[in-house]
């Protein structure tokens, strides 16, 4: 029953998406993206869509409306076209004013709904720009052992939110301005260092959704992504409990080299991995690396081999990011703190 | 055998005396070789600024193409991520600064005059030095794409991204110091167009009588008198800060990054207008023309322009729905840019109307139109989708915008500036372009166009944010971004086949077109000469040819007005603001090297600045001001001919001096200028209080005593008196009590100048520890640097005067001296009152 009404309601929302990319003539968009407002998994985003889908389709009738009567002005003889100054007035002042208020008020009514927490105690993250990376933060989730007001939950480049419940994303950036943007879930908000912006997120199928910086922040903001997981109530507690606790002990030597070799090469001078003496602030922490679906912000799967070739060639592969090459490394380090890297989940 | 002309009701009496002719061609002959550069004649500068924009147009069409070849798949490495930043922002900023708005002053230049049946635009010199300077300007701005040293910061240039600290190389001071001293050549050009219009009118062509493009072109000019000030100051500021670290938009010390896009979106969104109006005013033009008849609702459409022209001043925050401004205040924007869809929907009914009530000619201008309105409609409604802000959360910054700001760009002001193309080529050298290549272009380009833009919309909503240099291939964009880029090539090659056309006819292919071709109704169709028109029409309605069919024949046999050239030199008839009854014959200077001088040196100077060459700048900065001397010193020449006949028993005197004349004018408006930079001033002062009042100073202690601000304006107000002393003994010709007391109040001005930044340094504020300190200081400089004009405007008044070229009965140059001077003395008392008086009162 449950499941069912679940499918007619994806459906339903499918149907909606192809109508739009099929009323623009594009089948093209009938493609399904994880970054992509016409194929919403949120409160907001469906909200949003129903409001995009009015404004096609009114725009749409106007528009024809419009160029139907250039087209009659333009064949019909002078004596056969009716009205002259009534167009003006009609179409040019009457029409638009009856039409964009009532447009207005049903605006502020969707605005006020996006904005709106149902009563319900949302869930806060802190999400800060860098260039080109997330900053993540759960302000109200201390560390395991941490206690009240301790260290909290820190990670990067990956949101995971319980579905259902509204999230408030408080976001600034830490040096240019970048923009927060999950289309699939909502619209953007503005990263602005000095300023501190609030966004509520509603995500309702669980899922991985990709969001992108959305204002232009320089060299590498073409590369400048995140994924937003929502989970089901239940797992989202599971990831926080195991989020919370420090990496886990290497698994075997090769495991044990990398760490070293990761240590010994100063990575940890930018890069914090809970449990071991790395502790820097200026780049992601890593502590749970293993678990995130991409590497560098979006930009390369998360598998050894990838994460070795970043650690590399960083420079080469998303070049003027703050993350030097380490082309000194020998293969067998490279691999090793690939591999220790990624057992971290 | 066409009957004679009833010459008794004419101006003047036919025929007319030969010899009257061949002075009026002497005194219009054009230079030839070199003497080019000298020209100031509005048909050679008109349309070689017209070539150079479509020049910058091209150069920045193709960065685009470079673009959309790199974006056509995912993960391609034609451009790497430094240059196609470069790309897009040079794209942009040339495509808004270097085309869009100097192609319809542009236009202007070359088509009011003969509109308006002037000789040529009220200062000549001026529109040919905001050419040269524009030319140079943008040649130099392109040529740092060569050294890869070019902006890439996007056309809109957000700080911090584009502060030292992010941008520490010379490519962001390119942008500010190039368009910054472009929009020196844009503000000069609309001084022009707004005296032109209202002082250069033919006798007879009242307020109501004026042609709806002059209209448009009027309200457009207005606008950049009151949006391009907040660019200028924003470009200063963030200039200063790069250069002194002033921390204007540095959130550490007090300023906010939000400062700028308040003052760029202040000049930014009027600048959408300001480039789309006057490309309304040309289809307002050519509708009635191609349909032949008059414009239904031409009262609406005129009130239309000048509404757009409020309204767009209400918007600029709709480019901010994203940036975490208060929702209440958001829904006052969001009203107002739906509130501007008012004015473009009366504009866009009234054409069809008139197309419907007439019986349309097909030309390449009629189908360039038809695609307009096409393009035109649907990027104005996605524009009220735009204004709706829960939407605009999802589309801004995303390709949906991109697709957006070309359907309104290229739809509202390409397709209307390609059809004026054709339609008004005939008006240059009597010649029609290709009708048959014109209607491949138009079609290559309404196809390409709509290929390449409207998929945008898709791909934007589909999650694509704008100014990436790729995107990963499994998104489902990658089929969107194929048909993009194989649209842009088909538009590009409609746009190629133009610039064959146009080619062919300079090489002498064109067909000479017969005499009013399309049967227009207004002025600009009466054949024309150097010298424009042989006399200058009396007009009696808004489409006087419709309505005199001989009135072209009377015209050029010289049956109205001046049909000669009586003091034997260029000359025009200027004409009262609301009445346009003729009040005097203006002396029009001739071709000079001095403005083509000033130009290049101004150029040269901001270049050497933007290179960071700053002691070898002065050497191009004091040679640009010697030769702006060079170009004022033999204007202004008094009384020295009697008052002339010019026909229709007006008698009118060569020489006006005080609040009628037109230089009196220009100056009046570059104050207005002027003034608004002031206000941008004064708000970024007031914004950044809000923002961090805690750098704000704690009681009075930290400020200066209030005897400094007594003291100040004392002298500024003793200043102003020492002027209209002066002022009084210019009009008794006492010489030395004139310059006794012009000298006396210079030095009060610099007295006051220099006590301001002298007591804030003694009571300890260092500009770059807070914006506050840095506001304060900002203030003070611009007080010093108006005294510093001050210094050069009142030294040539006074050479003036020992040159016996100032006294009681010629002094339109002291006038002008006049007016800054007291503006100035306002401006500072104004300055002095904020900064002394509101941290007193308002923390």
């Amino acid at each position: 029953m449950d499941r069912r009404s679940g499918r007619s309601e994806a459906r339903r929302r499918n149907w909606r998406g192809a109508a739009l990319a099929g009323g623009m003539g594009l089948l093209a968009a009938c493609e399904r993206g994880p970054q992509s407002a016409l194929h919403p998994a949120g409160r907001n985003a469906e909200a949003i869509l129903d409001l995009t889908l009015i404004l096609v389709a009114g725009g749409g009738v106007i528009f024809l409306f419009v160029m139907a009567l250039a087209g009659y002005a333009v064949i019909a003889r002078p004596e056969r076209f009716p009205g002259s100054r009534a167009w003006i007035i009609g179409g040019g002042l009457v029409f638009p004013i009856v039409t964009l208020t009532a447009l207005q008020v049903y605006e502020f009514a969707v605005a006020r709904q996006l904005s709106d927490t149902g009563g319900v105690e949302p869930l806060r993250i802190e999400v800060t720009g860098y260039m080109w990376w997330w900053e993540v933060r759960y302000p109200d989730v201390s560390l395991e052992g941490a206690g009240e007001g301790g260290e909290v939950l820190r990670t990067a480049n990956r949101l995971v939110i319980p579905a259902g419940r509204p999230v408030e994303v408080v976001v600034t950036a830490a040096d240019v301005i970048h923009s927060f943007w999950v289309p699939s879930l909502g619209g953007k908000m503005d990263m602005i260092p000095g300023h501190e912006n609030r966004l509520i997120l509603v995500g309702e199928r669980p899922g991985t959704y990709r969001g992108q910086c959305a204002e232009y922040c320089g060299a590498q903001h073409a590369l400048m992504a995140f994924d937003v997981v929502v989970e089901p109530p239940d797992r989202f507690e599971d990831w926080l409990a195991a989020e919370r606790r420090p990496a886990a002990e290497p698994d075997g030597p090769q495991q044990a080299v990398g760490r070293d070799a990761f240590l010994r090469a100063g990575c940890g001078s930018c890069h914090t991995v809970r449990g071991t003496p790395a502790n820097g602030a200026a780049g992601p922490d890593l502590t749970h690396v293993g678990g995130r679906g991409a590497l560098a912000a979006g930009t390369l799967p998360n598998t050894p081999e990838a994460l070795a070739g970043w650690i590399a060639g960083a420079q080469h592969i998303k070049p003027e990011n703050r993350m030097p090459s380490f082309p000194i490394l020998g293969g067998d380090d490279l691999h090793a703190i690939a591999v220790w890297l990624e057992s971290l989940k | 055998m066409t009957p004679p002309l009833d010459d008794a009701a004419l101006p003047n009496r036919l025929p007319r005396p030969k010899e009257e002719l061949e002075a009026l061609k002497r005194a219009w002959k054009p230079t030839s070789g070199l003497g080019l550069l000298k020209e100031v004649n509005n048909n050679i500068i008109g349309v070689m600024y017209i070539a150079t924009a479509l020049l910058f147009f091209v150069i920045s069409g193709t960065l685009a193409l470079v673009m959309r070849t790199q974006l056509a798949v995912p993960e391609n490495d034609v451009l790497g991520h430094s240059l196609y930043n470069q790309f897009f922002t040079v794209h942009g900023t040339g495509m808004m600064f270097l085309f869009a708005v100097p192609i319809v002053e542009a236009i202007g230049v070359f088509l009011l005059p003969s509109m308006l049946a002037a000789r040529d635009l009220p200062f000549p010199r001026l529109s040919a030095f905001a050419f040269w300077a524009y030319l140079f300007g943008g040649l130099a701005f392109f040529c740092s794409l060569i050294f890869e040293v070019a902006p890439d910061g996007g056309w809109f240039m957000y700080p911090p991204l584009t502060s030292m600290k992010f941008s520490p190389g010379i490519n962001a001071d390119f942008w500010l110091l190039g368009i910054g001293f472009i929009e020196i050549s844009a503000i000069a050009g609309a001084i022009e167009i707004i005296v032109g219009i209202l002082r250069t009118r033919p006798p007879g062509m009242t307020l109501d009588k004026i042609p709806v493009y002059c209209w448009s072109m009027l309200v457009m000019a207005g606008m950049i008198v009151f949006a391009f000030p907040a660019v200028i100051i924003a470009t200063a500021l963030l200039e200063i800060e790069r250069a002194f670290d002033w921390p204007f938009f540095i959130a550490e010390r007090g300023g906010d990054p939000l400062l700028w896009q308040h003052l760029f979106w202040f000049f930014g969104h009027p600048e959408v207008y300001i480039i789309f109006l006057p490309a309304a005013g040309l289809v307002s033009m050519m509708v009635p023309a191609l349909a032949q008849r008059p414009l239904v609702g031409h009262d609406w459409v005129v009130v239309a322009l000048v509404g757009t022209g409020f309204f767009s001043f209400g918007l600029w925050v709709h480019h901010m729905f994203a940036t975490g401004i208060p929702p209440l205040s958001l829904s006052f924007f969001s009203a107002a840019s739906m509130a501007v869809s008012v004015p473009a929907g009366i504009q866009v009914f009234a054409w069809i109307a008139t197309l419907g009530k007439g019986r349309l000619q097909w030309t390449v201008a009629t189908w360039f139109l038809l695609g307009f309105l096409f393009i035109f409609v649907a990027g104005g409604l996605t524009g009220v989708m735009v204004a709706v802000i829960p939407f605009d959360w999802q589309a801004h910054d995303s390709y949906f915008i991109v697709a957006h700001l070309h359907y309104v760009l290229i739809g509202g002001m390409v397709f209307p500036v390609f059809a004026g193309l054709y339609h008004w080529w005939p008006t240059m050298k009597g010649t029609m372009l290709s009708e048959r290549l014109g209607r491949w272009a138009f079609w290559m380009m309404f196809i390409g166009f709509n290929v390449a833009f409207f998929p945008m919309h898709v791909s934007g909503l589909m999650g694509m944010p704008r100014r990436v240099y790729t995107y990963p291939g499994d998104l489902g964009w990658n089929v969107l971004n194929m048909i993009s880029t194989v649209g842009a090539f088909v538009m590009a090659f409609g746009v190629l086949l133009v610039l064959i056309d146009m080619a062919r006819d300079a090489f002498g292919r064109g067909r000479p077109a017969p005499e009013n071709p399309w049967k227009a109704g207004t002025l600009e169709w009466i054949p024309n000469d150097d010298y424009a028109t042989r006399s200058i029409p009396h007009v009696r309605s808004l489409y006087p040819l419709w309505d005199n069919p001989n009135l072209s024949r009377e015209v050029q046999e010289g049956a109205h007005y001046l049909p000669g050239a009586p003091t034997r030199r260029r000359e025009t008839i200027v004409t009262s603001p609301i009445e346009a009854r003729p009040q005097y014959l203006m002396p029009m200077p001739g071709p000079h090297w001095s403005h083509f001088l000033a130009g290049l040196f101004t150029a040269a100077h901001f270049i050497c600045l933007a290179v960071q060459l700053y002691w070898v700048s002065l050497v191009p900065g004091v040679l640009a001001i010697a030769s702006v001397f060079w170009w004022v010193w033999s204007l202004d020449k008094g009384a020295d001919h009697p008052p002339q006949d010019v026909g229709g028993g007006w008698r009118v005197p060569v020489y006006l001096q005080g609040s009628e004349n037109h230089s009196w004018w220009g100056t009046a408006v570059l104050l207005l200028v002027d003034g608004t930079a002031f206000a941008c001033l004064c708000f970024t002062y007031v914004f950044l209080w809000t923002v961090s009042p805690d750098v704000w100073p704690v009681g009075t202690d930290a400020l200066p005593g209030l005897g400094w601000l007594f003291g100040e304006v004392g002298l500024w107000v003793v200043a102003a008196g020492a002027m209209l002393l002066a002022s009084r003994a210019v009009a008794h010709n006492r010489n030395w009590a004139m310059r006794g007391a012009l000298l006396a109040g210079l030095l009060l001005m610099l007295a006051a100048a220099v006590a301001e930044p002298y007591n804030r340094i003694a009571s300890g504020l260092v500009a770059s520890e807070t914006a506050y300190g840095a506001i304060v200081y900002m203030l003070a400089s611009w007080q010093v640097f108006h005294v510093v004009i001050l210094v050069l405007m009142t030294g040539l008044a006074l050479a003036r005067s020992f040159a016996g070229r100032l006294h009681a009965r010629r002094r339109v140059t002291f006038d002008n001296v006049m007016l800054v001077w007291l503006y100035t003395c306002g401006q500072g008392v104004v300055s002095l009152l904020l900064v002394h008086l509101f941290p007193r009162l308002a923390v």
